[in-house]
């Protein structure tokens, strides 16, 4: 699940909370998936910082990412 | 082929003076084919062209022609107005260029027609860089052409302008093309020279914003010969390698010739075909490249192509959290709304019992009073008493009395035993048990 996709569907899963009309059951099963899906995207902002790569291409058409400093 | 020793007019030799025709020693020569014509000459004994016996073929004199106006003149740039132009079936284009007194038939081969954005029109002013030659089939003086610019960049415009209808008239310039650049990308690939400072830009830019994106940087020269060859390979390995969420391909700022490779229609192409959301970034304010009309997004810089291309990291942390207090209120909300309504679900539930208890009683009070009036005790109260026999009946005549009997009596407090004296005697007024 990309950050974008959890974000999308923590803004769903918010406006329906939102309603007056929701089922309680139903508010507490998408607060709690509301909750899973902030975790999620918060662990895509703490990741490692990124680093600089170079793409290589190899004879056979796969792809390597290399280290531009060797 | 057998090399074969010939008689050669050398008419021109390298050590001596160009402009003068003079007789000179035999010399071997190896080309045999072209020198038929010469032999004879020689062989009639007089100096080449001075007596009809002599005689020149033309062929000889063009192709010494050409030798001597090539040797003469270095590559050079000429000026004046195009005209007659013609492009040949064979991939050739010939026209003339003049001015107000004289003219030159001009040539360009097809082999050198790469590195000319276009064909020129006629009318056209133009600089032509090219070697100065004979033409021998037609004896012709003719200017071999390997480059050329026409005032105010004519060339390219009108190259860039036939590119843009083409890839217009392809529908690859609609706006309904363009893809969302993607708001959090994880990876984006960077086409560009690797030390240009384009690329010091836009890490710069991206380290500052957002340092969890990870940056591939896909070399390419930007400029030059190869630019265009290089940046369609990179970009079709961005297209091909799919793991980068969006691309950036582009250069700093640059003289308007520098940047000429983004308006090639093979880099557009590429770039309109790439599988990932392209932004441009030609770092130059004033023209809008062939690529920036392709690319999904036009920067007008590297540094604002990673701006466009990375969120401020900060700003999704506050975003975030954000919703966590939306979506927290909104359950609160929620709950709050539902607890009330148990409250007053739960105040009308004993409302309603409390009352409906309250009726009961009041109704069995109502009832008992009615009881309480019909009651026999009230008599009893009154003073009055109840005979009934041992059997429990009511005893309301004195038929139903006889001497010695045993009865009981059933007073206002309790009930007592008796005996009857004597019988049926007497009158008692008759008894009525209201």
């Amino acid at each position: 699940m990309s950050y974008e996709e959890d974000l999308a569907r923590i803004e769903s899963i918010v406006s329906e909370l939102e309603r007056d009309d929701i089922e309680l059951d139903r508010a507490l099963a998408l607060f709690e998936e509301g909750v899973e899906r902030l975790r999620s995207a918060s662990k895509a902002l703490e990741r490692v910082e990124g680093q600089v790569r170079l793409l290589v291409e190899r004879s056979d058409g796969s792809f390597e990412l290399a280290d531009p400093d060797r | 082929m057998t090399a074969r020793r010939v008689e050669e007019l050398d008419l021109f030799g390298a050590e001596n003076d160009r402009a003068r025709p003079r007789r000179s020693r035999p010399r071997e020569r190896r080309k045999a084919s072209d020198d038929a014509a010469a032999r004879a000459e020689t062989a009639a004994g007089a100096d080449p062209g001075t007596k009809p016996e002599s005689a020149i073929a033309i062929s000889t004199l063009t192709r010494i022609a050409k030798d001597v106006v090539e040797g003469a003149f270095t590559p050079l740039w000429i000026r004046g107005e195009v005209s007659d132009f013609k492009a040949h079936r064979n991939g050739h284009w010939y026209f003339c260029l003049r001015d107000e007194s004289a003219q030159l038939r001009c040539v360009v081969w097809s082999r050198d027609r790469q590195r000319i954005p276009a064909a020129p029109d006629d009318g056209m002013q133009l600089c032509a860089l090219g070697q100065l030659t004979v033409y021998p089939a037609r004896g012709d003086i003719q200017f071999r052409v390997t480059a050329m610019e026409a005032a105010g960049d004519g060339l390219w415009r009108k190259a860039l302008e036939l590119s843009i209808a083409k890839l217009k008239a392809e529908g690859l310039l609609d706006v309904e093309r363009k893809r969302r650049i993607p708001s959090f990308p994880r990876r984006i690939a960077v086409v560009t020279s690797p030390d240009g400072a384009a690329l010091h830009d836009i890490l710069a830019v991206l380290r500052r914003r957002c340092p969890v994106v990870e940056v591939v940087v896909v070399p390419a020269r930007v400029q030059g010969d190869g630019a265009v060859d290089e940046l369609v390979a990179a970009i079709e390995r961005v297209s091909r390698w799919r793991e980068a969420d969006t691309v950036i391909v582009g250069r700093g700022g640059g003289a308007r010739e520098d940047l000429w490779a983004f308006n090639d229609e093979r880099v557009a192409r590429a770039l309109a075909a790439c599988e990932v959301p392209t932004i441009s970034a030609v770092g130059h304010e004033v023209d809008v490249t062939l690529c920036d009309m392709v690319a999904d997004l036009r920067a007008p810089t590297p540094s604002a192509a990673a701006e466009a291309a990375a969120p401020v990291l900060a700003d999704l942390a506050s975003q975030l959290g954000a919703r966590a207090t939306a979506m927290r209120n909104a359950l609160q909300r929620r709950a709050m709304t539902a607890r009330t309504r148990l409250q007053r679900e739960s105040r009308d539930l004993r409302f309603a019992a409390t009352r409906g208890c309250e009726r009961r009683r009041s109704r069995l009070e109502n009832t008992a009073g009615r009881l309480n009036a019909l009651s026999p005790l009230a008599t009893l109260a009154r003073g009055f008493a109840v005979a009934r026999d041992d059997s429990g009946r009511t005893l309301i005549s004195r038929t139903g009395f006889a001497a010695g009997m045993h009865f009981r009596l059933t007073l206002r407090d309790g009930e007592i035993g008796a005996t009857v004296d004597s019988g049926g005697e007497g009158t008692v007024p008759d008894t009525t048990i209201e």
